[in-house]
Order: structure tokens, then sequence, then C-alpha cells
């Protein structure tokens, strides 16, 4: 991390990179960003916004399990019951009983209040109301690698399956006619948003995590013409709105993740007038 | 693009829904250069036949494809032109997004290779679709784009089986006619087998090479002819056809 620190130092002589906390956040934010972006593109393309803001909510119950188990790291015990989590919503969707929205609803609601029960039992929910909105200032060096081997993991993912799954978020008919296992690549999808979710909750917040997931990608979607320039944009939005989000927290004094949100709501609505002007 | 000589065998295929038995002990093949027009009545079961096909419900019975030899084809090659592709109109997806998906080893948005753009763009006019389409989005298109678009995805790599749901359900009638002549003209060319679904009979009647009335299982199979006039066509459509040629179809 040393050499990750000078270089920080070199590039961005200012106040705000002189604290250790700031250039761990700065370096956890570039690794972060695009990888939200890339999966948020695909995301919004699978109309999957509701799906990955109910992972954000079954965050609670994940740690709420880790309590009750006694571990002292609740990555484990999120991780475990938000892969459950998803694989059921994504089983029940596929039965086709109820209309998508509703049964997502249904799951996130069930997610969120099972958490809040659980963690206020003894009285205590305070304690983790932290993880409602998140803090990226708190990351630490071990967690940046962890983050950086998750980015690579997905790049590398995408590289076989993007287009399949690309083909299977057109029409999942059309996609099965060339071969593709539309049900594996949904499950393989939901995994690895499950996964995402999970693992950037601490720093980015059960509240705001799926708004960091969908406005890059919806604002890249305002201007883009092909599936090129709509990631391009994605993660170029996604990378602009961290790094300008954390800069702009430290001088107004506000928590890093809403401020992000906020500067990529902002991109979203300037895009969405200038596609409609152009258009 | 080779020619394709498989055949097709459909034995004692059953699709259940819950209690609901939708295709029962259905009976049929497709020969390597026949157009065999499905028809039936709404919720006869030929959707559910043409998922089975493409492997999107489980089912009971067996499908089978076999190369020229006999031998079995373990993993056929489906082309699907389905009746109005479902799909979010807003997408950024290109033309050459979709055509080069199926065969580029990295994802889209790393580019499309010169050679796979050539490559879809020689696909489109095979299919007598302006190359220029390929800088179009999915959305922008017009339904006879849209089909030819969906014709020339379904013929790379060269389909085992080419199915065609409904395929000119958005298009106008000028539209219809360029389809089917393209349709005969890769049948011809390419000897493949081809199921297609069609309410319209005077299409079957014109383009189909053999028919197969279905109503949850086959009632009628065999010449165009001998389908449609039969006292099953009879019973399921009210209708008294006669064969082409000997009086005009009411």
């Amino acid at each position: 991390m040393d050499v990750i620190y000078e270089v920080i130092d070199f590039l961005l002589p200012f106040e705000w990179t002189e604290f250790y906390f700031m250039k761990n956040a700065l370096v956890a934010v570039v690794l972060i960003t695009p990888l939200f972006g890339l999966v948020g593109a695909m995301i919004v393309n699978n109309k999957m916004a509701f799906f990955s803001d109910a992972l954000g909510h079954s965050a609670l119950t994940g740690i709420a399990i880790g309590v009750l188990l006694g571990v002292d790291n609740y990555l484990a015990s999120m991780l475990g019951f938000a892969l459950i989590f998803a694989l059921c919503i994504s089983a029940v969707l596929d039965s086709g009983t109820s209309s998508a929205d509703t049964i997502i609803g249904v799951f996130s609601s069930t997610g969120l209040a099972l958490g809040i029960v659980l963690l206020s039992m003894n009285g205590g929910f305070s304690k983790y109301s932290g993880y409602l909105i998140g803090d990226i200032l708190t990351v630490q060096p071990e967690e940046i690698a962890l983050l950086a081997a998750i980015l690579v993991a997905v790049v590398l993912l995408w590289i076989p399956f993007f287009n399949p799954l690309m083909l299977t978020s057109i029409n999942a008919d059309l996609a099965a006619s060339k071969g593709i296992r539309v049900r594996l690549m949904e499950k393989l999808f939901v995994v690895v948003v499950a996964v995402i979710v999970t693992v950037s909750i601490k720093w980015v917040g059960v509240l705001i995590i799926n708004s960091l997931l969908v406005l890059p990608a919806a604002a890249s979607r305002n201007l883009s013409r092909s599936m090129r320039s709509y990631h391009a944009g994605a993660v170029g939005i996604s990378m602009i709105s961290g790094v300008s989000g954390l800069i702009l927290s430290y001088y107004w004094g506000t928590a890093a993740g809403g401020t992000i949100v906020l500067v990529a709501a902002v991109i979203f609505f300037v895009t969405y007038l200038i596609g409609k002007i152009t258009r | 693009m080779e020619n394709c000589k498989c055949s097709i065998q459909i034995r004692d295929l059953s699709v259940k829904k819950g209690s609901d038995e939708i295709l029962s002990h259905v009976d049929m093949d497709v020969h390597h250069g026949q157009i065999m027009a499905l028809i039936g009545r709404n919720g006869a079961g030929k959707s559910t036949l043409l998922k089975a096909l493409l492997g999107r419900i489980p089912y009971q019975g067996e499908i089978a494809f076999f190369n020229p030899k006999g031998e079995k084809v373990e993993k056929p090659c489906i082309g699907y032109v389905p009746q109005n592709l479902v799909f979010d109109r807003t997408t950024p997806v290109t033309v050459a997004d979709m055509l080069c998906a199926d065969h580029c080893r990295f994802p889209v948005w790393f580019g499309h290779k010169k050679e796979k753009r050539e490559r879809a763009a020689s696909l489109l006019k095979k299919v007598g679709a302006d190359p220029d389409l390929l800088r179009k989005k999915l959305g922008t298109l017009s339904g006879g784009e849209m089909q030819r678009v969906l014709l020339a995805f379904a013929l790379d790599p060269r389909p085992d089986l080419l199915l065609l749901d409904e395929p000119v359900s958005a298009v106008d009638r000028k539209g219809i006619e360029t389809f089917y002549a393209l349709v005969t003209s890769m049948r011809e060319e390419y000897h493949m087998p081809v199921i297609l679904v069609s309410h319209d009979l005077s299409h079957v009647q014109k383009y189909a090479t053999c028919a197969t009335l279905l109503d949850r299982t086959v009632l009628k199979s065999g010449s165009v002819r001998d389908v449609m006039v039969s006292p099953e066509m009879k019973e399921v459509f009210g209708l008294n056809l006669k064969a082409a040629g000997e009086e005009e179809w009411t």
C-alpha cells in the first residue's frame, strides 16, 4: 500500500489526501465504482434494479444471523444469507406465480423486517445503524485487497459470460435457441450481484447501495448508442461520481456514500435532459 | 454456409403444467428441406412445442436430431425467429452487438473485430437487409427490419433446425412476401428443416411443403393438401376448406 500512498501524494498533493483514511477511501472508490458500473449496466439491462435493492435490505438479516452465531466478522453470514436469499427470489420468480415486482417486494420487506427484529431483540439496533448509510472512510488495506480481487474476478467472469448474459437479457427464448443455458446464466448473475452487494454494504450502506449500482448505468443509458458506449459511460460516470463525491464529502463534512449518490443523481438528470434535447 | 441435412424426430412428447396436460404424446418428423407448417387453434400447444424444442420447458418423451448419416446430433443448433420479439425497446444493444455476440469470444463492449462486423454485414445482405442497420439500436428497427435481423441471427451459425413462430405478424404485406421468399430460398440453398407456426392458412398453402394439425396432440399430419381438407381440420377451425387449385379456400 505504501507505493500507492506515494503515488497518491505525488499525483494529488491536496489537503484531502493528507489523511490515510482518505487515501484508503480513494483507492476503494477507484476499485468499487468500475465494478458497480459494469454490474450495474447489466442490472439495468435485465430490469433488476428492484432485485439488487432487495439484496441490500437482506444484509441486515445477514448481520443479525452473524450476531446470533457470535461471529466477529459479519461478511460470511451476510454473504451466506444473501446467496440463499437471492437464489430463493430467483426460484420463486421462475415459478411465475406472481409478477416480479410483487415477489421481490415481498422478499425485500421480509429481509429488512427480519433483520430489524433480530437486531433490535436486545435493544441494540443503534449499534448496527451504521450499516444503513455505510462509511467508506473506515475501509482497511486488507479490505481494499478483497475489493481488488472481486473486481478482477468479475472482469474475468464477464469475458466468457457477458455475451450470453446480454442475449439472455434481450430475450430468453432467443438466447436458448443459441444453446445458452438461460437459467444457469440468470442464477450466475444473481450470485454475482449478491456477492458485490454484500461485500460493499459496509462501506456504501443498505439505504444507498442500489442507487450506486443503478444510477450510473441509468445515466449512461440516456445517451448511449451501443453496448460499448453504454458500458464506457456507466463505468466512467460511476468513477467520476465516486471520486468527486468522496472529495465533496470531505469538504462538506457529509456522509461519503450519500454524497457520491447525489453526484450520480445530478449526472443522471443532466444526461436525461441532454438525451431529451438531442433525440 | 454448408448445407444442413438434419432431420428431427419427436417421439411421445408430453408437457404438463400442474395437472394440465398441454401436449400429449406428440409424434412428429421433420426432414431436411421440408417446411412443415404447424397449425392449430389458440391454446393448441404450438408455442409449447417450440419451447420444448428450444429446451425452455421440461417435457417427457424424446426430441432427437439426426445428421444425414443417421447419427444423433447431441447439441443441435436452432435458429429461432419469434412472433414479436418481446424486449426492452430502450436497450442500447445495436444490431451489430446482437449479431456479433454469439460468435465473439470477448464481451461486445470491447468492440467488434472487423472480420466479425463484416460477417454480420454479409449476413444482413443475405437476408435482404441494409448493412447500415448494424449501427442501429434494436429498439429503433421497424417490424420488417427486425424480422430480417432475427432471421440473420437465426441463420448464423448454420442451424440444424429453423423455427419460425408467426414470423411476419408485425410485417406489412409486401414484407411478408419478401420474408417468405427469403425463407424458401434459404431452404432450397441449405436444405435445413423448417417448422413454421402460422395462423394464416394462405401462407401455409403457399410456402409449406407439409403440415401438422395440432390440438394438444397431433390430429393430422401429411401433405398440406391432405391436412387442409381433412375432417379434423374442419372440426378444429369449422371451415370447409378445399385444396389449392380446386377451389378458393373459404
